[in-house]
């Protein structure tokens, strides 16, 4: 089965990042493919370098990205919601004049199409949100 | 997957419904559900938007939003005809709960019975929760 993974709350804020993070992981194990996992709404949040957890939580941007290098994973934020809250990569601050990016290695910055791509190409787009 | 679905990836045409739950001002679902929408349209699928609980606040007449500096984005809903997404559907049991018609909604909609919307659901390829 090939899955498409959509996100659409913040990570710590709510389980749904976590809960996303540990299906993608049990799918992949399992022999399933993941097209790409999606980071919309709040969930841009998963994607920045900048988060610092206390050492006994779990640190979830780096769960994601020791899973994207293991398994060669996509994992698309999206552009316009990245914009609003304030995660950008290195292109993005510059074109916006801004003094600093944030994004996380392994995670890159992309259009809402590439959620609409996902949904064509996977058998399941599977949602994980409120 | 529908029978629509051809084998050539170029011509895939999956049907993808949009099931916003939330009011449209309080928080960015219903919002940012609108960007896919729009973006979406460019992909060309069978696309179709469902209106549940909350959701269905999104298409009530007479928004004015000044009060919490927020933009009305209602007129969005009325233009989304000339994106081809015509196919909009309204939970009657949540119309009925908040006490609504569809004469009390911006745009021309089908009012679904639950049972009537859950057959349309199932019959989707890919559902967008927002």
């Amino acid at each position: 089965m090939k899955f498409g993974i959509q996100i659409n709350e913040g990570p710590y804020q709510h389980q749904a990042s976590d809960t996303a993070y540990q299906f993608t992981k049990a799918a992949l194990e399992n022999g399933h493919k993941v097209y790409r996992v999606f980071f919309y709404h709040d969930a841009v949040n998963n994607a920045t370098r900048l988060a610092v957890p206390p050492q006994d939580d779990r640190n979830i941007t780096k769960n994601w990205q020791a899973l994207a290098k293991e398994y060669n994973l996509d994992m698309v934020v999206c552009i316009a919601a990245a914009q609003r809250r304030g995660l950008l990569d290195e292109n993005e601050a510059k074109r916006q004049g801004k003094d600093a990016s944030n994004i996380a290695e392994g995670f890159r910055i992309s259009g809402l199409g590439q959620l609409i791509e996902a949904g064509i190409q996977s058998d399941r787009l599977v949602v994980f949100g409120d | 997957m529908s029978e629509e679905m051809m084998d050539d990836e170029e011509g895939v045409i999956k049907k993808f419904m949009y099931v916003n739950r939330k009011a449209p001002y309080g928080s960015i679902y219903a919002l940012e559900s609108l960007e896919v929408v729009l973006i979406g349209a460019a992909f060309d699928q069978d696309v179709s938007l469902a209106f549940i609980d909350d959701g269905v606040y999104q298409l009530m007449k007479g928004q004015r939003t000044s009060g919490i500096g927020m933009k009305d984005f209602s007129p969005t809903y009325r233009a989304l005809e000339m994106y081809d997404v015509e196919k909009l559907y309204v939970d009657q049991d949540s119309l009925a709960a908040r006490n609504l018609t569809a004469d009390d909604l911006i745009v021309p909609v089908e009012v679904l019975s639950s049972a009537e919307m859950a057959d349309l659901m199932e019959d989707q390829d890919v559902v967008l929760s927002f």
